[in-house]
């Protein structure tokens, strides 16, 4: 019988939830790397034993952990103690370390973007916010960071190397940070079109490489920000997360920050689908794993007040790709709820029922069996959670 | 030897407990130290000072012998006591909370 993994990251460490396929009962490790925020952890699709680990600290910085057995043991890549060069010999403690590319040959060095008061500010490495495995190599992995920018790892996240071209596309110096900063927090790779790949950076915008990351093109058009100076600007929305079923690469789904939005044409233009959700703000979106139009969004109330509106833990599903909403309310509760579902806090298994999990601000990570149709929770305390992903294992 | 104090998490990183020791073979400064530190412990890179630049991370400290030597020239010798291995160099995270 198949089985499932859920990979929580949390604000005081990363626990792993495994159940079978019938989802009933689980199991809980963690924490691991205790007291450490854990940004997001995602395992590879070639070999899902390997699971890669964004560790962070306002203290001591960006650590990248690995594991190669399916979360049991994990270790920084390339460093075991009292080693200072590999076999080959590649230095060590190099897996947390993300140098910005500077350097006239390989990229547009680019050092400044736009500050929260609207002055011109250093680009600084804080953390790691999402990691992506490939889907053909699994010592190759993405990362988006915070100041925004996009790094990649072939050797399976023993070192890493900037694709320089996206902050160097030359609107870099009118990207801002958000709220919770200048983040590039989604990575979205097609599995059927290798050069292709999509990214979001809060307060940026999306933008599509053809290429491999060679050349990048901002694809916001359509969205409308009434915060920033011009609504239609060619960068500065907030994007706040985009999903992508597979095997509709060319179709992509936005939670904004205000809106939810639908493109057809691999974001060349995007269009409104709120539809008759209680408030379009919110952070997570995702897409059914086998229906390509069932989509999911956990309305927030407001920017200003991050929980759910009317103390009603809703997920909202859509089966007609957006417009047309209905709120998804069973084992959830209906009352004195006031949690957040941050951006990479939703995720789909591809059993055959498929099954949707999220986690909240309150530390709950809630599954549900049969499309969302009722909802159980899986652990109820742990640390707010901050990102949540799904392996189905044989 | 010189003996060096880590915060909790950081020796969990290194896989040690307690006190860390170090042999020099030039007199202790704190860059002798943490260069001496990191090669022994490579997955504590960039967690104590940046990688690139070498800059004290801003939330950590460096003491020894009761004085705060977070300001001090990396270059500066280190007191003869932590020289002699019978006081430690401490790094100490800063103390958050209410």
């Amino acid at each position: 019988m198949s089985k499932v993994r859920v990979l929580v990251g949390t604000r005081k460490g990363a626990f792993i939830l495994s159940a079978d396929g019938k989802r009933e009962n689980w199991q809980v490790s963690g924490p691991h790397f205790a007291g450490w925020e854990i940004y997001h952890l995602k395992g590879s699709p070639v070999d899902p034993n390997r699971i890669y680990c964004s560790q962070t600290s306002g203290w001591f910085g960006q650590i990248i952990q690995r594991s190669d057995d399916g979360g049991k043991t994990w270790f920084q890549p390339g460093t075991p103690p009292g080693e200072t060069k590999t076999p080959d010999g590649m230095p060590k403690g190099e897996s947390n370390k993300f140098a910005y590319d500077v350097s006239p040959q390989t990229g547009k060095p680019l050092t400044t973007h736009q500050w929260y008061d609207g002055t011109q500010h250093p680009w600084e490495f804080k953390r790691v916010w999402h990691l992506e495995p490939s889907y053909t190599d699994p010592n190759l992995v993405y990362a988006g960071v915070e100041d925004a920018a996009l790094f990649r790892s072939t050797d399976g996240g023993q070192s890493w190397s900037e694709l320089s071209a996206l902050r160097g596309h030359g609107t870099g110096p009118k990207w801002q940070p958000g709220a919770g900063g200048m983040c590039l927090h989604t990575i979205i790779l097609d599995r059927k079109n290798p050069n292709r790949i999509y990214i979001a950076i809060s307060a940026a915008g999306a933008f599509r490489s053809d290429d491999a990351g060679k050349t990048w093109k901002p694809i916001n058009q359509g969205l409308v920000s009434q915060f920033i100076p011009d609504p239609n600007a060619e960068v500065g929305h907030c994007v706040h997360h985009v999903a992508m079923h597979p095997s509709h690469p060319d179709t992509l789904f936005m939670q904004k920050h205000w809106d939810v939005m639908r493109s057809d044409n691999a974001g060349d233009r995007w269009h409104e689908v709120s539809g008759n959700l209680p408030t379009d703000f919110g952070f997570a979106i995702d897409v059914h794993a086998h229906e390509p139009e069932t989509i999911y969004v956990a309305p927030i109330k407001s920017d200003s007040e991050h929980f759910v509106p009317d103390g009603k833990l809703r997920i909202y599903r859509s089966r007609s790709g957006g417009n047309e909403w209905e709120p998804l309310t069973k084992g959830l509760p209906q009352s004195d709820c006031y949690v957040n579902i941050l951006r990479d806090a939703m995720a789909v298994d591809s059993l055959d029922s498929c099954g949707v999990y999220f986690g909240t601000s309150g530390g709950q990570v809630y599954a549900s069996s049969n499309a969302g149709d009722s909802w159980m929770p899986i652990v109820r305390d742990l640390p707010a959670v901050l990102s949540v992903e799904v392996q189905t294992l044989p | 030897m010189i003996r060096v104090v880590l915060p909790a998490h950081l020796r969990t990183l290194a896989h040690v407990n307690g006190e860390v020791t170090l042999e020099l073979a030039v007199p202790p400064t704190q860059r002798s130290v943490l260069d001496a530190l990191e090669s022994r412990y490579p997955m504590l890179c960039g967690t104590i000072r940046d990688h690139d630049t070498l800059q004290r991370r801003a939330f950590l400290r460096f003491f020894a012998c009761a004085e705060d030597l977070s300001h001090e020239s990396p270059d500066t010798l280190l007191p003869p006591e932590v020289a002699a291995g019978t006081e430690p160099f401490l790094i100490i995270g800063a103390i958050a909370g209410g």
